[in-house]
């Protein structure tokens, strides 16, 4: 057995026995903190079945971003968890224990009568990686190959976006999200805030630019995008837009308009929705993303403020 | 040569995970948060340090160096300041 096989097993007995812990422990912050580290350690076994597309959006999503969101919630339930002692009754818990541990079986079912060799179309991609002049083939897959759902998976983003600002109340609505972030403007986080954005922003950039070729997109680049605006709004030196301006709501929809304008030239000029002329396949692809980073980043950015609560 | 460089990197990887050891097992077992902040910053600096100066023989290129050493400063700046606002935090409410 090798030193990678060793390392690979205690990953994963570290990976579950996390899981099981975060489900178990009854405190909500613990919850979330194992959580963060459950996503961070799922990160590493993705680089270790060198899935390093997966690695990047699982740390930064799993890991990062949802962390800082359930984090939030955690916080907000603090008090609410102190008053509300009650707690479900036996059958309550046991009805849904079993319908989770059928669920499980069910999983666990349908992963154990696959095929040992699993019907695959990766020598497929990889035959026709060509095809838009891209050498990464998940950037492939998810740009032209699967387009649709990569388009369809930018309005759910966008859905989620109009359900957490349908929490705003009546008075609040059209105002900024979350509130006012103060902190002392010689301190260290405005330091940081002050520092890091710059580099942040590169790295956001380098990141969808060099996902044509090596792992990385859209996606991974807009949500360092993303970190590096919410820092800056953290640290008080900027503060969230109102959610009735209108090139937020432009940048919102940018991504997405822009993919499904490409899709239905497809339908008019090529041979089919989302089809690209080939000849300006990359092109294209590149320009849906440059729209698609901004949009992610501020999808991503305005799903941790929250929705709408104040006007000043 | 070449067995000069994997010394130098079997040396200096297994100093930084040292650290990460002491650091992990002072961020379990000391009393208190400023102490504990204490280890956890020996991992973050000098641990990932040490990773990183094993693994500079190996890179590829100029590039791929300088990437890991930008990996390790920002992990400092990233760990300076979260410890600062830690210790702050814990100064203003009192808690140990």
């Amino acid at each position: 057995m090798s030193i990678a096989t060793v390392f690979e097993i205690a990953l994963a007995a570290v990976v579950l026995g996390l899981a099981i812990w975060t489900i178990a422990v009854p405190e909500t912050y613990s919850a979330t903190v194992g959580f963060v580290a459950y996503g961070l350690l799922v990160a590493l076994i993705w680089v270790r079945l060198d899935a390093v597309d997966v690695a990047l959006t699982e740390a930064a999503i799993g890991g990062g971003l949802g962390g800082v969101v359930l984090l939030g919630a955690a916080a907000r339930l603090r008090d609410a968890e102190a008053t509300a002692a009650e707690r479900p009754d036996r059958s309550t818990r046991l009805i849904a224990a079993i319908l989770s541990a059928s669920i499980a079986a069910a999983l666990a079912f349908a992963i154990l009568i696959l095929p040992d060799y699993a019907p695959t179309l990766a020598p497929a991609v990889v035959a026709n990686a060509g095809a838009t002049g891209m050498a990464n083939p998940v950037t492939n897959v998810l740009m032209a190959f699967r387009g649709l759902d990569t388009m369809l998976e930018k309005v759910v983003l966008l859905l989620a976006v109009v359900g957490v600002w349908s929490l705003a109340s009546d008075r609040a609505w059209g105002g900024r999200p979350g509130p006012r972030h103060e902190a002392d403007p010689n301190g260290v986080l405005a330091f940081l805030a002050r520092l890091l954005p710059p580099a942040g922003i590169v790295v956001g950039i380098y990141m969808l630019w060099t996902g044509a070729d090596h792992p990385g997109g859209a996606f991974q680049g807009g949500a360092v995008l993303a970190s590096m605006w919410l820092l800056v709004i953290m640290a008080g030196l900027a503060d969230t837009p109102p959610v009735s301006s209108r090139w937020l709501r432009f940048i919102l929809v940018a991504g997405p308009c822009l993919f499904l304008v490409v899709g239905l030239g497809g339908l008019c000029f090529g041979a089919a929705f989302l089809a690209y002329p080939v000849a300006f396949a990359k092109p294209l692809i590149l320009g849906i993303e440059v729209a698609m980073i901004l949009t992610i980043a501020a999808t991503l950015a305005l799903l941790l403020a929250g929705a709408p609560e104040r006007n000043t | 040569m070449n067995l000069a460089r994997d010394i130098m990197t079997i040396a200096c990887v297994s100093t930084g995970a040292f650290f990460f050891l002491a650091g992990t097992v002072g961020l379990l077992r000391f009393p208190d948060t400023l102490t504990r902040l204490h280890a956890l910053t020996k991992a973050d600096n000098l641990g990932l340090g040490f990773v990183v100066l094993g693994l500079l023989p190996q890179a590829e290129g100029l590039r791929d160096g300088l990437k890991l050493i930008s990996i390790w400063m920002f992990a400092l700046l990233a760990g300076a300041t979260v410890s600062q606002l830690i210790a702050r935090a814990v100064r203003r409410s009192g808690a140990r």
